[in-house]
């Protein structure tokens, strides 16, 4: 088992590495960033001053050292744009997105996968029907789409929830949350169900489509043949050979929906670290495109990591390493 | 002979599907006596299986159970409740399957499977489980049965596994055991000594056996009764070594010349012409007349069931020195 | 491709059986319709910017403008009749979608076919690539490639084409994988015939049922994703407004009431998204033998 971490933790090192460079000359290596920063009408002499300070006249491999040194040190540059450490700029925004993006993904799961087992247990009633009919809908209709609906039915025409924003927030481990207050909530609702439409139709449809294979199974043949009740089965088989699709979808869709935040606070200016990529992608701020990308890279990885590592607690096959 | 353990009377199952009704048992009767090991042959689609989960009703929509009766231990099975089928299963009667690989949960221990097996029907503490669990591994012949049951299944060999599914079938002494094919995805080697194990067992616990199987090699060496089924009917039944020396029905005296060990070295191997019929789409009358070399103009009404002693068979032109053979 | 006539008829037959299915299809072939005739049927040619009056601009469905004709579901900011907007829009909404799909189809199939066929170490480095993208949301590998790349119709494609060829090329792998093992592949180049020939004519045609269902899917997605691309600034050029654009373009107006500039719109992009997800999940339930009682 340790041997299996010590392996996927390597794994998971080099993959940053060779993010961190495919991001870095990606992003530096097209366009002039030097025209965010200097006034079209400055002088020559000011342009190279600018150059030199910014370190843009280095050659570019130099310049990815430098980069890659002061990444590791936690300084990931300066915004042109903001002109302040984008360390700190996306620090400020990220325990939003985080707390937007962990709601909607747990209660997505968590109802999505009820309802879909119930759908894969009784295909047949009204209620499994009219689930899966709705799932379709949250399937394929464009995430920004249902945010503006629910600007317009909640917001504007019931009034019930604000259209925008985000509510009161608290201090907990010196980081600012929102979702304690009872404002808080009322503004995080809306952009949560946004954001949690698409993988709860995802996880709907694929506990469904599990549940209905595994129920066919011998496995669960020989637990009845064997006279083990209903509830037994669902609790002690269905589920645990569920976890595996899962999950799986679950560690890919968590980076999908990371992903599908941008849109989500674009919509219902949120101010998260999504806004801020898409802004920052506007104007070109080179750093702090790079420096999101790289958090993205980063959370990938770190997922990709821990999710290997709950597969290898369920399943003993994958612990042992042995070929089934 | 003393009350028969199972009793199947006239059981009827058909799936209704949207292509038609499916007759996959139809009519099929034969009793079990303690202890007894009954051979059940057929090709696939002959309704064999069905017939097995039949008895335990783990037959799954669009089929059921539309008529007859199946008496175990003189209760009659086709009408209890859920609940009361339920308690029945695993204790009274118990079934094993095909392929042990997809019979086990992967993600749970051989002593985690045993234990809801156990607590299915009993309330055990956790020592005495591991005590039964233990008993009945070694029992199957599984060494080190106490360590094992924290293993997995995929630490276990093929016919290691199927082991571990007998254990679990037998844990509550049922009396019936069904079992489905259980060596076909077994190595040969391996098949013989499950086969030597299972004759010991149902010797030791008086477990009686159904052996379904497409194979009548594997079933004669440890049956001591044969049913064949073809398309949904049992076209004959009887002792064992009776019916593979003297058979009666055109099918099954096919099937024993077409076994390798009947054919003579470097003659071509006998077959029976022709194919099983689609179950939707059944001849009219008896429904190997198309395949069969002895059919006449009587061969198109069902042929009524003969009985002779122990044995029985459904044809108008019997094999053999019976009456109203032609040969 | 060797399509089986009756195959095809014995496809159709079981699909004529679901009527949603049916209307779904119905529905797509009447958008491509209206899409591709859009220029003729338009009341206006949104483009044309000497049409286009301020004074016409946000008007309410029914609204007669200066052009004499009534704009049957309002005007935009710029004065646009909606419904020919919305026309045009589903054009390019088809057109990219289709593009895409296409596009993605053909790179993926290949290298995923190749992968299976070639093995080795080839097979490795593909396949390890493919999935690496495939973990990679579509959205984020769009966002990026359009910033670097500029905005255009190229580039969109392109970046549409990046985010997708990867699902194509995983099922033409794991179809091509599963039909490499076969006795036929192996008659086949027994012969012997060409590589070439063995994988046109024999590998390709078996992989197709897949195929066919994720392209469903992956057209409606580039569909989706180009609106959303849009919707966010990064899509298209203003002068080629797509349908996600038109929504952008009336998000500021919802609020105060003026919502028929966004909503219209994207009840052409739902209705046609939806009625190519139901299509493709008609297709998929077809060819999935699972399922096949």
């Amino acid at each position: 088992m340790l041997g299996f971490i010590i392996q996927r933790f390597i794994q998971a090192v080099g993959v940053m590495a060779v993010m961190s460079v495919i991001v870095f000359f990606g992003v530096y290596a097209i366009g002039n960033p030097i025209d965010i920063v200097i006034p079209p009408d400055a002088t020559q002499e000011i342009r190279l001053e600018a150059i030199r300070r910014l370190g843009l006249d280095r050659p570019l491999y130099e310049q990815y050292f430098t980069f890659l040194a002061n990444l590791l040190q936690g300084d990931l540059g300066r915004s042109f744009a903001y002109n302040m450490p984008v360390l700190e700029l996306i620090g400020g925004r990220l325990p939003a997105t985080l707390e937007l993006v962990l709601i909607s993904v747990i209660s997505a799961t968590v109802l999505g996968v009820g309802l879909g087992i119930y759908a894969g247990y009784r295909p047949d009633s009204w209620i499994s029907k009219t689930i899966m009919a709705v799932s379709v809908l949250g399937f394929s209709v464009p995430s920004f789409w249902v945010g503006l609906i629910l600007i317009l039915f909640f917001a504007v025409h019931l009034g019930w929830l604000p259209a925008g924003g985000r509510g009161d927030t608290v201090m907990i481990w010196g980081v600012a949350w929102s979702f304690p207050t009872l404002n808080g909530l009322s503004h995080i609702a809306l952009p949560a169900i946004n954001l949690a439409l698409f993988k709860l139709a995802m996880m709907i449809r694929l506990a469904r489509a599990g549940t209905r294979e595994i129920m066919l199974t011998d496995t669960i043949k020989f637990a009845r043949a064997a006279g083990l009740s209903e509830p037994t089965i669902l609790r002690r088989h269905l589920l645990k050979l569920i976890s595996i699709p899962i999950i799986t979808v679950f560690g890919l869709e968590l980076g999908s929906t990371l992903a599908f935040a941008v849109v989500t606070e674009t919509i219902f200016s949120w101010p998260g670290v999504g806004k801020l990529i898409i802004d920052s992608i506007a104007v070109l701020d080179r750093p702090v495109m790079v420096a999101y990308l790289i958090l993205v890279a980063f959370l990938f990885v770190t997922i990709n990591f821990v999710i290997d590592l709950v597969f290898a607690l369920i399943d003993p096959r994958v612990r042992q390493g042995a070929s089934a | 002979m003393t009350d028969p353990v199972l009793s199947v009377q006239n059981l009827k199952t058909h799936f209704f599907t949207r292509a038609g009704v499916i007759k996959a048992v139809d009519d099929v009767s034969f009793d079990l006596a303690r202890g007894e090991i009954m051979g059940l042959v057929g090709e696939s689609g002959s309704g064999k299986t069905v017939t097995g989960f039949s008895l335990l009703g783990l037959v799954d929509p669009p089929g059921r159970i539309v008529e007859g009766s199946v008496k175990l231990n003189g209760t009659e099975l086709t009408t209890l409740s859920g609940a009361a089928l339920r308690s029945r299963r695993g204790r009274e009667i118990s079934m094993i399957f095909q392929d042990p690989i997809a019979t086990l949960n992967p993600l749970l221990t051989i002593g985690q499977q045993m234990h809801m097996a156990i607590s299915a029907h009993d309330r055990l503490g956790k020592a005495a489980a591991n005590a039964r669990c233990a008993e009945l591994l070694t029992q199957v012949g599984i060494p080190s049965a106490k360590a094992r049951l924290r293993a997995y299944p995929h630490e276990f060999s093929g016919g290691m596994r199927q082991r571990v599914a007998i254990a679990i079938a037998l844990l509550h002494r049922p009396a019936v055991l069904v079992a489905d094919e259980p060596t076909t995805a077994l190595d040969v080697s391996i098949q013989a000594q499950i086969l030597l194990q299972m004759r010991e067992l149902a010797a030791e616990t008086g477990t009686a056996m159904i052996w379904i199987s497409h194979d009548l090699a594997v079933v004669s060496s440890l049956a001591t009764k044969l049913a064949v089924m073809y398309a949904g009917k049992i076209v004959e039944q009887g002792p064992t070594a009776t019916l593979l020396r003297d058979p009666r029905h055109p099918y099954t005296a096919g099937l024993i010349a077409s076994l390798p060990a009947m054919a003579k070295p470097g003659t071509p191997l006998t077959q029976i012409r022709g194919t099983t019929p689609s179950l939707l789409s059944l001849p009219v009358g008896c429904p190997f007349a198309p395949r069969c070399d002895r059919q006449t103009e009587t061969c198109l009404e069902k042929p009524p069931l003969t009985m002779e002693g122990a044995r029985g068979w459904r044809c108008f032109h019997p094999v053999g020195h019976s009456a109203g053979a032609l040969a | 491709m060797s399509a089986d006539p009756s195959r095809l008829s014995l496809f159709w037959a079981e699909y004529r059986q679901n009527k949603i299915a049916v209307l779904a299809l119905i529905v797509v072939v009447v958008m491509i319709l209206l899409a591709l005739l859009a220029a003729l049927i338009s009341p206006q040619n949104p483009y044309d910017l000497a049409n286009l009056s301020l004074r016409d601009s946000r008007r309410p469905p029914g609204f007669v403008g200066t052009g004499g004709y009534t704009h049957i579901l309002g005007t935009d900011p710029q004065g646009r009749d909606l419904l020919s907007a919305i026309f045009y829009g589903l054009r390019i909404s088809i057109q990219i979608g289709l593009a895409a799909g296409f596009v993605s189809l053909t790179i993926g199939t290949t290298l995923g076919i190749l992968a299976a066929y070639i093995g080795g170490r080839v097979e490795t480095l593909i396949m390890r690539l493919v999935d690496l993208q495939l973990s990679f949301p579509a959205i984020l590998l769009a966002l990026v490639i359009v910033a670097l790349l500029g905005q255009g119709k190229a580039q969109l494609i392109g970046a549409l084409v990046a985010a997708q060829y990867a699902y194509f090329a995983r099922t033409a792998y794991g179809a091509a994988k599963a039909e490499r093992g076969k006795d036929y592949i192996e008659a086949a180049l027994a012969i012997p015939l060409s590589t070439r020939l063995v994988l046109w004519r024999h590998m390709l045609p078996n992989c197709t049922p897949p195929l066919i269902v994720v392209a469903t899917v992956q057209i409606a997605n580039s569909i989706s994703l180009e609106a959303t691309l849009s919707f966010l600034g990064l899509g298209l050029p203003v002068t080629e407004p797509s349908l996600g654009m038109l929504i952008a373009n009336g998000f500021p107006y919802m609020m105060s009431g003026r919502y028929w500039i966004s909503v219209y719109p994207g009840v052409a992009l739902i209705i046609l998204i939806v009625a190519i997800n139901v299509v493709g999940d008609q297709v998929r339930d077809q060819f999935n033998p699972r399922l096949r009682r």
